[in-house]
C-alpha cells in the first residue's frame, strides 16, 4: 500500500465512523424512551407548554424526519437550539471549543513531558528500586479521580500558600482581545508581502524538515512540492491581506487566552492566562502521563540495547546525548501513536478536569446544562466532542504513516 | 452421585492447583508477582469492610449531629465530622457499597455482552465482523465519561443504570482483546484440527478457544474494574450519582469540595483515598497479571 492509498483509505474509514458516532448520540437522546421535554420540566409543566416547546424544538416529527433534520444540521452547523434559553447551541459550543482545545494542548505537553522523562530515567535503571518507584507512581496516576488531584492541587496551592487562583480562565474583564489594529494603506506592503511570505517560507520549511526527520534525500520533487507550498500559502495569506485591508482593520483572536494575550502584546496578560492554566492542565497531565511512562519504559529499554547505541557510546558520546539524540528519537514514535489513542481519554479527563476548575470549557459546559436537563445542548456538546476526537485520531494516524512506513504495509 | 462427586473432586483440585501459583508469586523475582498480591489484599480488606460495616462503625454513618458540624480529626473523631455532624470515620468505612455494587454489575455487564459479541465476531469473520468492529471502535475512540453521562441521563440514577451506562463504554475493550486473540488462535493445529473433526462451531468456540482467551479477559476485567470506579466517581462528581441515602465516597467527596476550598481539607480528603484505594487495588491486580501473562506486551492493556 502506497502513502496515497493509506490516506485516502483512512478518511474513508473516518466518515462511517463520524456517521456511526452522530447515529450513537441521535440514538441515545432521542430514541430511547424517555421524553427530554417531560424531563427538562421535571413534569410540572401543562400538556400545552410541553407541546408547544417540542413543536418549537422540532421532536413533534416523526423520528426518521428528526434524525434526517438532526444529521442536515450537524453538517451544516446548525446544532439546534439550547432548551433551557432558546439560544443556538452551536454559538456556545464553539465559544466554549477553544478553552477545552487550550487546556488539552497543555495538558497533553505535560504529560508527555513528565511521561518521557520519567520513563527514561525508569529505563536507565531499569528492575532496581528507582525504576519500580516510577512504575509504582505511573500506576498510582491510573487510580487517581482526576477531580480529586484537582481538589487537592487547588487546597495546596490556591487555598494554603495562595501561589496560584483556585479556579476561572482569568479575572473578569481581563480575558484578551487578541490583535486588533487599525490599518492604514501604508500597511499593503506588509500584508501584501511580508506575512504571506513568511507564511510561504515556513510551510515549505515544515515540508523539508519533515522530510528531513524521515531521513530522505531532499531531491527534485521534494523541492518542487516545497514550491507549490510556498504558493498555496502566500497565495492564501494575500487574500486575507486584501481582506484585512479592504476591511481597514485586522482582528486576529483564537480564542485561546494565552496565544490571544501575545497577539495582544500583552506580557501581563499572558503571564496571568498562564497562572491560571497551569493548575488543571498539571492535574490532567499527571493523570494522563502514566501510559507515556510505561510506553517510553519498554521501548527505551528495548532501544538502548539496539547496535546503534552501542555504537554511538563506543565513540565516546555523552551519556545524555546518547539517551535523549540517539535512543529517544527511535523509541518515540510509539509515543505519538499513543497520543492520538490517549486523546478520548484526554478529553474523558478534561470534562471532569473543567468541572473542578470551572474552567469554562466545553466539559463545564455539559455540567452546567446537566442540571437544566438541556438535551439540545448537551447533544450539541457531545457531537462536537465526537467530532474532534475523529478528526484528531486521523491526524495522528496519518502523521505516524508518514513518519514511520512500516505502518503502511 | 459419582459423577457429582468427581465434579466436585475436580473443582477442589483446581482450587487446590491456584496454591502454588500464589506461592510462586511471593517468591517471584521482580514487581509483577508482588503487584499482583498487593492489589488482591488491598481490593479483599476493603470489601471484607465495606460487607462488615454494620458492626464495626463506631456511631451510625447517617447520625446527624454524632459530633459538633465540622470539626477537624480529633481523638474522638479520627477522620473529623462533616458539615452536617456525621462521624466521617463511620461514612468512609460505610461508604464503599454503592462504588462497588456499581462496579461489580458493570463488569458483569461488560463480560456477558464483550466476550461472546467478540468470539462471534471474530469467529464469524468477513461483514458481519466488520461492521462490528467499526461500531465498538466507534464506541472505544469516544471519551468514556461523556457517553455515560449522555446515557445516566437518558436512563435515570439507579444503580443498575448507571451500572448499564458504564458497561456501554467498556464493551469494545472486552471486544478488542478477544476479537485479537481469536484471531490469531484460528490458524492454530489444534483449532483447525477440531474444525476438520466436524466439530460445531459452538463447541470449538467453548471448549477450545474460550479457555483460552480468558487469562487475558480477567486482565481487561481487573482493568476495568478500576475504569468503572473511577467513571461511577466522576458522574457522581458531575452531578449524575446514585440518588440513595446509604453513605458514598463519591458524593461525599463531591459535598466536601466547596468545603474544602474554604479550609475544610478532611471532608473530601478521605472519601477520596479510599477511592483511590480501591480504584489501585484493581489496578495493581490488573498490571502485575498482564506482566504475568504475556511479559513482553507489557504496553497494551489500559485504557
Amino acid at each position: 500500500m502506497t502513502l496515497k492509498t493509506y490516506v485516502i483509505s483512512r478518511i474513508l474509514l473516518t466518515i462511517p465512523m463520524i456517521f456511526i458516532l452522530l447515529t450513537t448520540v441521535f440514538v441515545v437522546v432521542r430514541v430511547l424512551p424517555g421524553d427530554p421535554v417531560q424531563m427538562h420540566f421535571e413534569k410540572m409543566a401543562s400538556p400545552e407548554t410541553v407541546d408547544r416547546v417540542r413543536t418549537l424544538l422540532g421532536l413533534n416529527k416523526p423520528i426518521y424526519l428528526q434524525y434526517l433534520d438532526y444529521l442536515v444540521g450537524v453538517f451544516s452547523g446548525n446544532l439546534g437550539k439550547s432548551m433551557q434559553d432558546y439560544s443556538l447551541v452551536a454559538d456556545q459550543v464553539f465559544s466554549a471549543f477553544p478553552a477545552t482545545l487550550e487546556l488539552a494542548v497543555f495538558a497533553t505537553l505535560i504529560a508527555v513531558l513528565v511521561g518521557v522523562f520519567l520513563g527514561v530515567e525508569s529505563s536507565k535503571s531499569y528492575n532496581k528500586p528507582k525504576d519500580h518507584v516510577i512504575r509504582v507512581f505511573g500506576i498510582v496516576t491510573y487510580a487517581v479521580p482526576v477531580f480529586f488531584l484537582g481538589m487537592i492541587l487547588q487546597m495546596v496551592f490556591g487555598v494554603w500558600l495562595h501561589w496560584l487562583p483556585t479556579g476561572g480562565r482569568m479575572p473578569t474583564g481581563l480575558a484578551p482581545t487578541g490583535m486588533n489594529v487599525p490599518l492604514s494603506p501604508s500597511s499593503g506592503f506588509s500584508a501584501y508581502f511580508l506575512v504571506p511570505s513568511f507564511v510561504g517560507l515556513a510551510l515549505a520549511g515544515i515540508c523539508l524538515v519533515l522530510a528531513k526527520m524521515r531521513r530522505k534525500p531532499i531531491e527534485r520533487r521534494l523541492w518542487t512540492r516545497a514550491v507549490i507550498l510556498f504558493v498555496v500559502g502566500f497565495a492564501m495569506f494575500a487574500g486575507l491581506g486584501w481582506y484585512f485591508v479592504s476591511a481597514g482593520r485586522v482582528h486576529l483572536s483564537t480564542g485561546l487566552y494565552t496565544v490571544d494575550s501575545l497577539l495582544e502584546g500583552n506580557p501581563f496578560k499572558f503571564g496571568l492566562s498562564l497562572k491560571y492554566l497551569f493548575l488543571p492542565s498539571l492535574t490532567l497531565g499527571v493523570v494522563l502521563c502514566g501510559i507515556f511512562i510505561r510506553l517510553t519504559r519498554t521501548n527505551m529499554f528495548d532501544t538502548m540495547r539496539l547496535d546503534f547505541v552501542t555504537a554511538a557510546k563506543a565513540r565516546g558520546l555523552k551519556d545524555r546525548t546518547v539517551t535523549y539524540r540517539y535512543a529517544l528519537r527511535n523509541a518515540f514514535l510509539p509515543v505519538l501513536t499513543m497520543m492520538g489513542l490517549e486523546f478520548a481519554l484526554l478529553l474523558a479527563g478534561a470534562v471532569l478536569t473543567e468541572t473542578t476548575f470551572s474552567w469554562p470549557g466545553l466539559g463545564r459546559y455539559i455540567f452546567e446544562r446537566i442540571s437544566f436537563r438541556d438535551y439540545t445542548a448537551i447533544q450539541g456538546a457531545v457531537v462536537v466532542f465526537g467530532l474532534f476526537v475523529s478528526i484528531v485520531s486521523l491526524a495522528v494516524d496519518l502523521l505516524y504513516a508518514y513518519l514511520d512506513p512500516r505502518i503502511r504495509l | 452421585m459419582e459423577e457429582k462427586n468427581s465434579i466436585r473432586k475436580s473443582m477442589l483440585a483446581r482450587l487446590a492447583a491456584v496454591i502454588p501459583v500464589v506461592k510462586s508469586l511471593t517468591t517471584r523475582k521482580g514487581l509483577a508477582g508482588k503487584l499482583v498480591i498487593i492489589g488482591a489484599v488491598l481490593t479483599v480488606a476493603i470489601v471484607v469492610m465495606t460487607a462488615l460495616s454494620p458492626w464495626i462503625t463506631p456511631y451510625d454513618p447517617n447520625d446527624v449531629g454524632a459530633g459538633d458540624p465540622l470539626t477537624a480529626p480529633n481523638s474522638q473523631f479520627p477522620l473529623g465530622t462533616d458539615l452536617l455532624g456525621r462521624d466521617l470515620l463511620s461514612r468512609v468505612i460505610a461508604g464503599g457499597s454503592v462504588m462497588l455494587e456499581v462496579a461489580i454489575i458493570s463488569v458483569l455487564f461488560c463480560a456477558i455482552i464483550g466476550i461472546p459479541l467478540g468470539l462471534f465476531s471474530s469467529h464469524t469473520g468477513g461483514v458481519v465482523d466488520r461492521f462490528i468492529s467499526l461500531i465498538m471502535d466507534s464506541i472505544y475512540a469516544f471519551p468514556g465519561i461523556i457517553l455515560a453521562i449522555a446515557l445516566t441521563l437518558v436512563l435515570g440514577r439507579g444503580v443498575i443504570n448507571i451500572a448499564l451506562s458504564i458497561a456501554v463504554v467498556y464493551i469494545p475493550s472486552y471486544f478488542r482483546v478477544i476479537r485479537s486473540q481469536v484471531l490469531s488462535m484460528k490458524e492454530l493445529p489444534y483449532v483447525e484440527a477440531a474444525n476438520s473433526l466436524g466439530a460445531k462451531r459452538r463447541t470449538i468456540l467453548r471448549r477450545y478457544i474460550l479457555p483460552n482467551v480468558l487469562p487475558s479477559t480477567i486482565v481487561v476485567a481487573t482493568v476495568n474494574f478500576a475504569d468503572a470506579i473511577l467513571t461511577a466517581a466522576g458522574l457522581t462528581f458531575i452531578g449524575l450519582g446514585v440518588n440513595v441515602s446509604i453513605p458514598d465516597w463519591g458524593r461525599d467527596l463531591t459535598y466536601g469540595r466547596t468545603l474544602m476550598l474554604s479550609g475544610n481539607w478532611w471532608v473530601s480528603t478521605f472519601p477520596g483515598i479510599m477511592i483511590i484505594l480501591l480504584a489501585l487495588g484493581f489496578t495493581l491486580m490488573g498490571e502485575g497479571l498482564s506482566e504475568l501473562l504475556n511479559p513482553r506486551l507489557e504496553q497494551g492493556g489500559a485504557k
